[in-house]
């Protein structure tokens, strides 16, 4: 069903056991965002050593799709430089505009390409954005800092 | 004939059509906007085909068709609310919202010495369950004049806690605007010891009755409020037209809060006197079209009956509640019984975000809103950040509840235990 195709088994397997979630006790910068229409909401704390992303950690509340995308971003982004989580980030961006024509770069985007079948789904996209949301800001935060 | 939403739902084209890949659409979304009729779409439809002009301007027979049209409809909605001034006494808006926003406007311009002046020795008071559309204008308008702000908590069961009621409507209370029916809980605030202890104070009643008006008998003669607002898309109208219903007497003392054409009496170039109420108060070439169906939408429900369109409801919302209950891991958010409560009902199913709960339900053609429900802080107090709701009308019936029911296991088979 159609259904499934923006339920993948890894969203759900990120959403039942969440990676990195509970916050660092020290910060680079810290963020919360809330997605206005539902109420869900994050708590995102990065470390940068040098322009590197030595931690990603968070904690929230909300919807499989918004859990899941903020779990599988922190395994991404983690040990990236700033300019790499910056391209990663667009491309996901991209993939969730993209209205179920991409199936995403698995390259660039690793197991996050199962979102893909979000950008079907108008209603979810800012589910699945809210923690690269939080992260972009995050990332603005700890070079102005 | 005996009432049956099977025969309801024949006048409803919406109904005709199906979803999500050919299911059977359930309905049960009516908190946030109800469907229409035919009569309804015909209504508007046939305004702008034979009588389109604007009203109360121009000088042919177009523009008197329009005006008696659009006037006919505002009769409609005083009969409807039973109006003690009867139609004067009905200010056409865009929208309930537009409706509240009017009364906290109006009441910021009012000067020293006008009963609406505002300032910081003054208090306004709402509750905990308000929708936002009746609280974020008051905390402006306090904002704006210096008044306080105090408010009716709710208690864990859903229902205001009037305990405290001559601490919170205290003598120096010149507002007290609350919600009819919660669009979360469903719950139906009792208005007589409200009223009673606001007028004894001399503080006036506004009542948001978007989500009993669509739903039960109104009848402002004995209500006691002083103010009211529904929104007519809930109501089986159109988007578009909202309806504020004052006193009289009140509508007078109250400034305008839009100017410009056909509100005012006399303009110079550094004046301006004002029409005589309603007209004082709908400024610019009014959503004539929308008050039409609205009146066209009301004379359906009035023709079907309020008290049975209630009584249906009820029953149904009765079956709804038994069928949620026998659910595992479902809580329901506010009253549990169908005491005082109307037809709208939220709850929780265990683990399942409402988003998702929600996403599954509408893969079964099944309309819910989920969400905080534009009640952030009843949300907070009741806590639970977002909860699912299903919301009914005259055109549901047990299947539908069924379905919800179905629809509610099989999601918790699809996410599994979390």
């Amino acid at each position: 069903m159609e259904l499934d195709s923006l339920y993948q088994e890894v969203i759900l397997d990120h959403y039942k056991y969440p990676q990195h979630k509970g916050l660092s006790p020290v910060f680079t910068a810290q963020v919360h965002h809330v997605n206005t229409s539902c109420g869900d909401e994050i708590t995102l704390n990065l470390i940068l050593e040098g322009n590197q992303i030595s931690s990603l950690t968070w904690d929230g509340q909300g919807c499989s799709i918004s859990q899941a995308s903020v779990s599988m971003m922190s395994e991404l982004l983690i040990g990236k430089t700033l300019d790499q989580a910056s391209l990663i980030s667009t491309n996901f961006s991209d993939l969730m505009s993209s209205k179920g024509t991409s199936s995403g770069d698995s390259l660039i985007l690793e197991d996050a390409v199962a979102f893909a079948g979000v950008s079907k789904f108008p209603g979810r996209i800012k589910c699945a954005l809210l923690g690269w949301m939080a992260f972009k800001d995050a990332a603005i935060q700890a070079q102005t800092d | 004939m005996l009432f049956s939403p099977e025969q309801i739902r024949k006048d409803f084209p919406i109904f005709e059509r199906t979803v999500r890949g050919g299911k059977k659409l359930v309905y049960l979304d009516n908190g946030a906007t109800s469907q229409k009729p035919n009569s309804v779409l015909e209504a508007e439809t046939n305004f702008y085909k034979l009588h389109n002009a604007a009203a109360h301007r121009g000088a042919h027979q177009l523009a008197e068709e329009a005006t008696q049209a659009y006037e006919g409809a505002r009769e409609i909605v005083a009969e409807f609310l039973n109006a003690p001034g009867g139609s004067e006494e009905i200010v056409f808006t865009k929208s309930a919202t537009e409706a509240l926003n009017l009364m906290a406007y109006a009441m910021g311009n009012a000067h020293p010495g006008n009963r609406f002046h505002l300032g910081p020795q003054d208090r306004i008071v709402v509750t905990e369950m308000e929708h936002h559309s009746n609280l974020v204008p008051w905390q402006q308008l306090c904002d704006r004049t210096g008044a306080e702000l105090a408010w009716f908590e709710v208690t864990p069961h859903g229902r205001l806690d009037l305990s405290a009621i001559d601490s919170v409507i205290t003598p120096n209370t010149k507002v007290v605007s609350l919600t009819h029916q919660s669009n979360v809980l469903g719950t139906i605030n009792p208005l007589e010891e409200i009223v009673r202890r606001a007028h004894e104070v001399g503080a006036l009643v506004i009542l948001d009755a978007c989500q009993s008006a669509p739903h039960m008998k109104i009848d402002l003669a004995q209500l006691g409020v002083d103010f009211l607002a529904f929104s007519g898309h809930k109501a089986l109208g159109p988007t578009g037209i909202g309806v504020l219903w004052g006193r009289k007497n009140l509508l007078e003392d109250l400034p305008p809060f839009l100017f410009g054409g056909s509100m005012i009496e006399m303009v110079t170039m550094r004046t301006a006197t004002w029409a005589p109420v309603p007209q004082k108060f709908e400024a610019g070439v009014p959503n004539m079209a929308q008050a039409v169906g609205l009146g066209a939408a009301i004379e359906y429900l009035s023709s079907v009956g309020m008290d049975i369109v209630n009584n249906h409801e009820r029953t149904l919302t009765e079956y709804l509640l038994q069928k949620l209950n026998s659910v595992d891991d479902l809580s329901i958010v506010g009253p549990n019984d169908s005491e005082a409560r109307g037809s709208a009902v939220s709850f929780t199913v265990n683990q399942i975000h409402p988003h998702d709960l929600g996403q599954y339900l509408d893969s079964q053609g099944i309309a819910v809103r989920t969400g905080q429900h534009c009640a952030w802080p009843l949300a907070k107090r009741m806590g639970v950040p977002a909860s699912t709701r299903a919301s009914l009308y005259l055109y549901n019936n047990e299947a539908d509840c069924d379905a919800l029911f179905n629809g509610i296991l099989g999601a918790q088979k699809y996410f599994g235990s979390f």
